[in-house]
């Protein structure tokens, strides 16, 4: 199916002003061809201004946009051979399914035999070959964008540009259509940005994951190295749940309520400091019945989330959460006391914030 | 129970039937009854019988309709029908990529534009008529004393109501995410106008039409006042010369109203094109189930 391999997408030094608003401040990216990555980040930190700047829908007001070794930071939308994918249902409700995949190859003057042809193709790509000649408000939110999906791919774009295609679709749906987004761009090899505010979604699509803040990247890289080794604060704190745990950095670590654990980062001055811990190397190491100590406490809360559960502990002067198996949550349920500790994980310290909140 | 409970609702939905009906055969009655009567003055013979004397006399009295439709129309209804024609081209042309512009690139001159388009509204005739004269003199003189001319004025004129009606059917449809998507698909300006906009505000389009054509076939103070003749001041001098004419014009222009009523809401309403293969048995609304 793969029409054409990927080509090499890059992002330079882009800025973008509202006024006195800095939406982009300088965001450099390189996307490898056929690549998918993910922005991510909270409202308003720049990343769907990046995607409409790379789309030509904004202007740059500095840097340049550059897709397989051209420059199009001053071409218009229509010339720059990029398929998008809206947050919003974005199919022309006059026409058909089909219409609407061929609607592009129409303005490129494609004969009516050959869009239509490819228009279906396209659809059958998506798993809606059925569905060829239903109107929009003929079809699910989830079948819609499958279509504008088809409808992206149909005009075999250099770029794919996904803007939240998920965020108006329900749970079940919009996991199923993740899914489906990602075997259609491997199977089409196209280089793909996605944006997106939900760090599940982006972790499971991604190669890359890029967590923006402020109109800037904090960090890029493979969604494990992310999750697992945040370079900021920020990316620690956005992606997945944190425990803010107070601690002292000393003898080249941390030590975290009697638990001496390693740092991510180098060279960090011996002193009082935050430590951002993740549930998941917090554990239950067992009963805490008559007990005392800086990890043990009481079970508040129990979260059940299917395979895992959530237990939120309160040990006196703050409370922590602990990810672990459901089977092992259950033998604690709310107001038994348990004693916890912590895996040696490399974690990120916080010098400037003191406050002592649980997650 | 539950037989005293539907007894209940059908008593008031009886009420509701009697109600509905009343109150349409008093708006029928309001309305046919003054177009009976003029059907019935204009096909009144003097012997007593009936006869469509007038109405026939509407195709060869002189100065109310020809076949010479052109840039120099010498007959008021061929002058009426051009100005409506032009007026909402004209109208259209104005309003539907400035409106479109608007909501796209400058949302935050909407309002103005808006109070802009609204304004005739509170301006009476004669006021703009005033306003008017001058400039009509000085085209008179510089440009052409065309009674074509007249369609600046009646621009103005349907502003507010075709602004209210194309508004309407753009508030319907999402401008900005219909565009952006054309645009990205390759599509010009042009193209995103003619291929995706206008399609899909094609009701409010023929409603904004419908609206200018009826505004412009009724005007008669303006055309009046700066001394031109169109349907409206020819009914006027008809009606002093030879009353049942006029009358007959009058009713004409109604049906003519009406067939264009009817005509529009039929193209506005036209079934969409048979779906050529497989699936033709969904019901109307969104299809539930495998979404995914």
């Amino acid at each position: 199916m793969s029409d054409r391999s990927g080509v090499e997408v890059r992002l330079e030094n882009l800025v973008r002003r509202y006024g006195p608003v800095t939406a982009l401040d300088g965001l450099s990216l390189t996307m490898a061809p056929g690549e998918l990555v993910a922005l991510l980040g909270p409202s308003g930190c720049g990343k769907t201004t990046a995607l409409r700047l790379l789309a030509g829908l904004e202007q740059a007001d500095e840097g340049r946009v550059i897709v397989g070794g051209s420059d199009v930071t001053d071409l218009p939308t229509n010339r720059r051979n990029i398929g998008m994918v809206f947050q919003a249902y974005s199919l022309f409700p006059h026409m058909v399914a089909w219409e609407n995949v061929a609607f592009g190859l129409q303005m490129r003057h494609v004969d009516t035999a050959k869009r239509k042809k490819r228009a279906l193709d396209m659809l059958e790509l998506v798993g809606l070959g059925r569905f060829a000649n239903r109107y929009a408000n003929q079809m699910s939110g989830g079948q819609q964008q499958r279509v504008a999906l088809a409808r992206a791919l149909a005009i075999q774009p250099q770029v794919l540009l996904l803007d939240e295609p998920l965020s108006a679709l329900d749970a079940k749906v919009r996991s199923r259509l993740r899914d489906e987004i990602r075997r259609v761009q491997l199977e089409v090899g196209i280089t793909t940005l996605f944006v997106t505010h939900d760090q599940e979604e982006a972790l499971a699509i991604a190669d890359r994951v890029g967590v923006m803040q402020a109109g800037k990247l904090e960090q890029l890289g493979p969604p494990t190295l992310v999750y697992s080794r945040p370079a900021t604060p920020f990316v620690a704190d956005f992606v997945g749940l944190t425990n803010r745990i107070p601690g002292e950095v000393k003898n080249g670590g941390v030590e975290v309520r009697g638990t001496q654990l390693p740092l991510v980062q180098q060279g960090v001055p011996v002193g009082p400091a935050i430590a951002l811990v993740r549930p998941e190397a917090v554990t239950i190491a067992g009963n805490g019945d008559g007990q005392s100590g800086p990890l043990v406490g009481t079970v508040i809360a129990v979260a059940f989330l299917g395979a895992i559960s959530r237990v939120t502990v309160d040990l006196g002067d703050m409370t922590v959460l602990a990810q672990l198996p459901t089977a092992a949550a259950s033998d604690h349920p709310a107001g038994t006391r348990v004693r916890l500790a912590l895996r040696p994980d490399p974690v990120l310290v916080q010098r400037e914030e003191t406050a002592s909140v649980g997650a | 129970m539950a037989v005293a409970r539907r007894g209940v609702h059908r008593a008031r939905w009886l009420k509701l039937q009697v109600f509905r009906y009343a109150v349409l055969g008093l708006a029928a009655l309001f309305f046919l009854v003054p177009i009976y009567a003029m059907l019935e003055f204009s096909t009144r013979s003097n012997s007593g019988g009936r006869t469509l004397e007038f109405w026939q006399s509407i195709f060869t009295y002189p100065d109310l309709i020809n076949w010479n439709f052109g840039p120099a129309p010498d007959a008021a209804i061929n002058a009426s029908l051009e100005l409506a024609l032009i007026t909402s081209v004209v109208m259209l042309v104005l309003l539907v990529p400035t409106m479109v512009w608007v909501r796209l690139k400058l949302p935050r001159l909407s309002r103005f534009i808006e109070f802009v388009c609204l304004l005739p509204l509170t301006i009476p005739a004669i006021v703009l008529v005033v306003g008017l004269f001058p400039i009509y003199i000085w085209m008179g003189t510089n440009f052409s004393d065309s009674i074509l001319t007249l369609s600046l004025a009646y621009v103005v004129l349907v502003l507010p109501y075709c602004y209210r009606a194309l508004d309407a059917g753009l508030g319907a449809i999402d401008v900005k995410t219909l565009t952006e998507a054309a645009r990205s698909l390759g599509a010009s300006w042009a193209s995103v106008m003619w291929r995706v906009i206008v399609p899909n505000i094609s009701n409010a389009i023929l409603n904004a039409l419908l609206l200018s054509v009826a505004l412009v076939l009724g005007e008669y103070t303006i055309a009046n006042n700066l001394l031109y003749n169109n349907m409206q001041v020819e009914l006027v001098h008809l009606a002093r010369a030879n009353a049942g004419v006029s009358i007959a014009v009058a009713v004409a222009s109604l049906f003519f109203a009406f067939i264009l009523l009817i005509a529009i809401s039929f193209v506005g309403n036209r079934p969409r094109r048979a779906l050529p293969e497989a699936v033709t048995t969904f019901g109307k609304g969104p299809v539930q189930g495998s979404a995914g």
